[in-house]
């Protein structure tokens, strides 16, 4: 029985996989992992199964209500019980799903085992971008949608990634089996990457757990899942899966890049470098909410322009950007953002758009102030 | 088990009934808005129920619309994208809570005391308590689209901290509404159970009873047992946002996966309240005109029943992503797999009815048949959901939005639809409009399909729910879906006009105005039914054929 069953599925998802090179764009993707495929081949099963229980079901519906019309002068039987075929409709139902619950059962316990991982990386859901670190490896960066709003509103023409790019894809290593270790600093995010088929809530609070092995050298697009408050259509993840040695080399850049500005945090700042990197944090951080302009869109959004707060009291300038503000929209960028970006982005606010209040805010401050 | 024969009428009682020839020794009911804000009559909170529901539909429609027009394109071109998540959220619920669940809440009160020949619902003020509870409550949720910083924007399943820490000060709004809708459906649902259990017509067994009423006895038993969950996960977020409370923010130790399982403990029976009782409408209509008797009526019940007891243990399969762990998996799916079992026994049987039967197509049996179709068609894909691992690629995808549209649209609200067409003749003494019906049927189901069809395709590509803007490989099928969307939307419009006219006038209707398959006892008091019905009970006698 369970060989029949098994070739039934094999034979299914032949037809399957020819149907679905037709349709790509119509179905879901086979993906570039062996659990990917092995999911996409659970799926095309249970797909068929449906369609040949449909044929049947429909089938007869559709022979009686053509041929047993009573415009045609069909006259009605007059059995309304059958026991042995109401036992059969229960039972092969039953055998059926047997039948696809053993599949589903293998591969589910394969997704369900992390062990023997050789990279680990955190994925951080925030409102509304993803932040990765490489643990143990003193690397971590935000990854931004890079779309421009332009885009959205349609003044630009729409490039071929519209929504699907950002400013820091996640790197991954092929054939290496990556453990991830997913939570949120705010709501609930899901991580999604169709091609691995990978899927999973990031819950603040909590940490769960996933893996990938890629199989093939590429870009890979997905989207945040789960609803996530205004901005969850504009939070894209692309991975950029490399062979091996590039990540190698792509890691030990990112490393020194990482100790280089490690060292920055000691040395005086001149306004000017410190303006042109705060724009470029407030660019990917900061502006999807106080807008470009720092015009902000009030209530939920306060303006950053001629804030007079904010300008009169530069200390809880500081403690509002390391520590948020609870109860709204405003999180804490103590983890996300390194001293560095910190000073820059406090000293980009305070001089840009009219604000001029000559500060320059220097890391080594804000490294102390994150100390206590 | 429920006694054989229910209690005989006292010797007040059936004097009562006695002198019910020579008119109603009560007074003249009060006149214009008093005589609706007041009635205890079955009938007339019957219709209070429908109209409501029904304008809810448009409301919640209009909602849906303005989602559809956004998603014409992709980028941002008619609302933007706070406004969006309040739409998307509110056409959820009003949906929902307004207008399917009031919807069957209307058809029970008209139909259940019609068809086990009792006078009226058991609680009589109670039934016009819970019906003026609606107005309250969705006035009051409507109210929050007004409120500084908007309307609730998390979806219509509301996941904590979105809903609580991060959610706009209306919420509470919201949650009040919130309760008191639900006490409405707990109220309602006691007052269903209570009258089916006492007030049968001598001689009728409970395994006697239509399927409409056994469907709404087990579907009021649902309710009683899944409201206060809601009420209880709703005061819990009430709670926190106001009292300081963590029930669901880690920050204070608290776990927003609680939220979850006490919401979907909820929420997955739910999906069965706004199912179950369109099983009922459409095994009486499918026998009424195939003019043959319903095959296999007690598998129909145990089937129902079995349903039931299913739907408290599958709630995991909405959190398949959320991280539970591998045996929880296990469990969930296949226990949802099993919910097959019984719902394919269903489709079977009414396939078994129509099977040698001589058919006809009058707008009830259209839509009747449609649902059978289209709602196999979203159990077909509820099956594809069940299996987890697949699941990870359809959660939180169009693919979930176009299946459970197709279980509730083309599913419930077309049952709804079949049933209003199967009894109006009984609520209004006339058929209703032939041709305009078969217009309202065929624009329907053109509609409907054009609508969620194509979402099979752009959630499998990969595009996730409740976002205001897309990725362009998904610009066609929303397109095609927007276009269905307005079709259906509008053809709505020929519904309310064939109600209308099937109210004012129309081709006379006699009492059984089905035929002899159409044999409950809702058809053997005249059309239209007159205000008070079954005061002294009905002789049951079991149908000869």
């Amino acid at each position: 029985m369970r060989t029949l069953l098994v070739w039934l599925a094999g034979g299914l998802s032949l037809v399957g996989s020819s149907q679905a090179a037709l349709a790509s764009g119509w179905n879901m993707p086979v993906g570039v992992t062996d659990l990917s495929r092995e999911i996409y081949n659970l799926h095309m099963v249970i797909f068929w199964i449906c369609v040949v229980i449909g044929v049947a079901v429909f089938g007869v519906m559709f022979y009686s209500l053509i041929r047993h019309r009573h415009s045609k002068g069909a006259k009605a039987a007059n059995f309304h019980e059958n026991t042995t075929v109401e036992v059969i409709w229960t039972a092969v139902p039953l055998l059926i799903l047997v039948g696809m619950a053993i599949p589903a059962t293998a591969t589910l316990q394969k997704i369900y085992d992390p062990s023997d991982a050789e990279l680990d990386v955190m994925v951080t859901g925030q409102q509304w971008r993803w932040r990765y670190e490489y643990l143990g490896e003193d690397v971590a960066f935000n990854s931004n949608m890079s779309t421009p709003r332009a885009q959205i509103r349609g003044d630009e023409e729409r490039g071929e990634n519209y929504l699907l790019e950002v400013d820091e894809p996640l790197v991954l290593p092929i054939n290496r089996k990556v453990r991830f270790l997913f939570t949120s600093d705010d709501v609930i995010h899901a991580w999604w990457v169709p091609d691995f088929a990978v899927k999973q809530d990031t819950i603040p609070g909590f940490i769960s757990e996933n893996w990938v092995r890629i199989n093939e050298p590429g870009i890979y697009r997905g989207q945040c899942a789960e609803l996530c408050g205004v901005d969850h259509a504009y939070m894209p993840i692309v991975v950029h899966a490399m062979e091996e040695d590039d990540f190698e080399t792509w890691l030990v850049e990112r490393q020194e890049m990482a100790a280089e500005e490690a060292l920055g945090v000691d040395r005086e700042w001149e306004m000017d470098e410190l303006m042109e990197r705060g724009e470029g944090v407030y660019g990917s951080i900061c502006a999807s909410c106080h807008q470009v302009e720092g015009q902000g869109s009030p209530p939920a959004f306060p303006a950053l322009a001629g804030n007079e707060q904010m300008l009169a009291d530069i200390d809880w300038h500081k403690d509002t950007i390391i520590n948020g503000v609870s109860g709204t929209a405003m999180p804490s960028f103590r983890t996300t953002l390194n001293p560095v970006e910190l000073a820059a982005v406090i000293t980009y606010t305070r001089n840009a758009w009219g604000n001029d209040t000559g500060d320059a805010v220097q890391p080594a401050e804000i490294a102390e102030r994150l100390e206590r | 088990m429920a006694p054989k024969v229910p209690p005989q009428p006292t010797l007040e009682q059936s004097s009562t009934a006695a002198e019910a020839g020579h008119g109603h020794a009560h007074e003249a009911p009060p006149k214009g808005l008093m005589r609706w804000l007041l009635t205890t009559n079955h009938k007339e909170i019957g219709s209070l129920y429908l109209i409501f529901s029904l304008v809810m539909f448009f409301i919640g429609g209009i909602f849906a619309l303005v989602v559809r027009l956004e998603l014409f394109q992709p980028g941002m071109q008619f609302v933007n994208p706070e406004f969006f998540n309040q739409m998307t959220t509110m056409h959820g619920l009003i949906m929902v809570f307004a207008a399917v669940m009031p919807a069957f809440t209307g058809l029970a009160n008209w139909m259940i005391p019609l068809q086990i020949g009792a006078p009226d619902m058991a609680l009589p003020r109670l039934n016009n308590f819970s019906f003026w509870l609606l107005p309250v409550a969705f006035g009051l949720l409507l109210s929050t689209l007004f409120m500084p910083g908007g309307g609730p924007n998390f979806g219509w399943t509301f996941y904590a901290p979105l809903s609580t820490t991060y959610a706009p000060p209306s919420t509470t709004f919201f949650i009040l509404a919130l309760h008191i809708a639900g006490i409405s459906s707990i109220l309602g649902a006691i007052n269903i159970v209570a009258t089916i259990l006492n007030m049968r017509a001598p001689g009728m067994r409970m395994m006697d009873m239509p399927l409409f009423v056994w469907t709404w006895l087990i579907t009021g038993f649902l309710l009683i047992a899944v409201m206060p969950v809601l009420a209880g996960v709703i005061t819990m977020m009430l709670m926190d946002i106001n009292f300081g409370t963590s029930f669901f923010n880690a920050a204070g130790g608290g776990d927003p996966v609680l939220f979850q399982h006490l919401f979907w403990f909820f929420g997955h029976p739910e999906v069965y309240i706004m199912i179950l009782p369109a099983f009922g409408i459409v095994s009486a209509i499918i026998p009424a005109f195939a003019r043959k008797r319903l095959f296999g009526y007690a598998s129909m019940v145990y089937a129902t029943a079995a349903i039931a007891l299913l739907s408290f243990m599958v709630w995991g399969h909405h959190m398949f992503v959320v991280g539970m762990p591998l045996v929880g998996q296990l469990f969930f799916m296949y226990a949802t797999m099993l919910i097959a079992v019984p719902t394919g026994v269903k489709v079977f049987n009414w396939i078994a009815t129509l099977f040698q039967g001589s058919i006809s197509f009058e707008p009830p049996m259209l839509f009747a048949l449609a649902f059978v179709v289209l709602f196999t068609i979203g159990g077909f894909s509820g099956l594809m959901l069940a299996i987890a691992p697949a699941d990870f690629q359809y959660h939180d995808t169009y693919f979930v939005v176009a299946h459970f549209h197709y279980v509730l649209v083309p599913g419930a609200i077309f049952a709804i639809m079949a049933g209003v067409y199967f009894w109006l003749p009984k609520w209004t003494g006339h058929y209703p409009h032939e041709r305009l019906s078969q217009w309202h049927f065929w624009l329907s189901v053109i509609g409907v399909n054009l609508t969620f069809f194509p979402m099979h395709f752009s959630g499998l590509a990969g595009m996730p729910r409740r976002i205001p803007d897309y990725a362009l490989q998904f610009a066609d099928f929303n397109m095609v879906s927007s276009i269905g969307a307005f079709l259906f939307g509008f053809s709505q419009l020929l519904f309310v006009a064939v109600v209308i006219m099937c109210v004012r006038g129309g081709k006379k209707a006699p009492a059984a105005a089905w035929g002899d398959y159409a044999d409950d006892l809702e058809w053997s008091v005249p059309s239209p039914a007159p205000l008070h019905t079954f005061e002294t009970p009905p002789n049951y006698q079991r149908p000869a054929h």
